[in-house]
């Protein structure tokens, strides 16, 4: 097959892509990606305010994608470890993208947490914050299911994602997340 | 005890303590995937610390930015301290932030709710 490689291109310049990653997510990655998005952002002389939300909100996001990963059987095939995310920014707002495969038995319990989260006022989701901060269980890696509450805090805004089965096993899970 | 010095990395933050001075000091940005790990060493000095610790402990916090996954982390940190202030020994926590960053000055706040020992949020120039 051939790929067209300009449709890819025009598909991301027209949808103003800073910068784009499929495959496995390391710990490596993360840092080069945050180092570059680090540059771009002050390459793009943004106030350090914005700096730092965009790049608070993108180490929670690059890290969720890579805390999945552990969840994935290593077993299966290399298709569901991998994972895609796409960093954005049009006008004065940022976009971030991440899609990865999820197990189709840990859609329910993640879209209920999501759309809960989504139901809660600025006030209530600190209160959220702080409740499971202080009660909540950690996870080995280091996982607190504090990520996605951090996100909606910090851009204040409804946490916008979908689910798309793919076969009996899995689900493609994928969150749009704007920073303005 | 030995003083303990970690060098900052760029996910990782830099750790001084002071046992004799009864001085802590957690600079720069704490952002690694595994921060259990990181924070580790430090939870356990402070454990030994707080069998005889100093009259007076000073804690400096000055965080550019942090993950969630190490907020659980700096949280067993002022647990420890909060005990070592729970068997009446003066402590306080210096959380530094910057102009505008009102999200690191919410988090410090954040913190102060949850942990019983006097906070100090200190404002720093850009």
């Amino acid at each position: 097959m051939m790929l067209d490689i300009y449709d890819f291109y025009d598909k991301m310049e027209r949808n103003h892509i800073l910068l784009s990653f499929k495959g496995d997510i390391t710990s490596e990655l993360l840092t080069s990606i945050l180092q570059i998005m680090e540059s771009k952002l002050e390459n793009l002389q943004e106030e350090p305010k914005v700096k730092k939300k965009v790049y608070n909100v993108l180490v929670e996001c690059l890290q969720n994608l890579y805390h999945h990963m552990d969840e994935v059987d290593i077993t299966t095939s290399d298709k569901t470890r991998s994972a895609i995310f796409m960093i954005g920014k049009l006008e004065n707002k940022y976009t971030i993208i991440t899609g990865n495969y999820i197990r189709a038995e840990n859609v329910k319990g993640l879209d209920e947490r999501l759309a809960e989260i989504n139901t809660m006022t600025p006030v209530e989701l600190k209160e959220y914050y702080k409740k499971v901060l202080a009660n909540g269980e950690m996870s080995a890696k280091g996982g607190g299911g504090l990520g996605m509450i951090d996100i909606a805090r910090k851009t204040g805004e409804k946490l916008n994602y979908t689910f798309m089965p793919i076969d009996d096993k899995y689900s493609f899970f994928s969150l749009n997340i704007k920073i303005s | 005890m030995e003083k303990i010095n970690i060098e900052s990395t760029p996910k990782t933050p830099s750790i001084s303590f002071d046992f004799e001075k009864g001085f802590l000091e957690i600079k720069g940005r704490s952002i690694p995937e595994n921060s259990i790990e990181f924070y580790k060493p430090i939870v356990e000095s402070l454990e030994k610390y707080g069998s005889a610790p100093n009259a007076i402990t000073t804690v400096n916090i000055q965080l550019e930015y942090f993950n969630t996954s190490s907020s659980k982390c700096i949280l067993d940190v002022f647990k420890k301290l909060e005990s070592i202030h729970k068997g009446g020994n003066q402590l306080v926590i210096n959380w530094h932030y910057e102009q505008d960053d009102e999200d690191m000055l919410e988090a410090g706040e954040d913190y102060q709710a949850i942990i019983n020992v006097p906070f100090k949020m200190i404002q720093i120039a850009e």
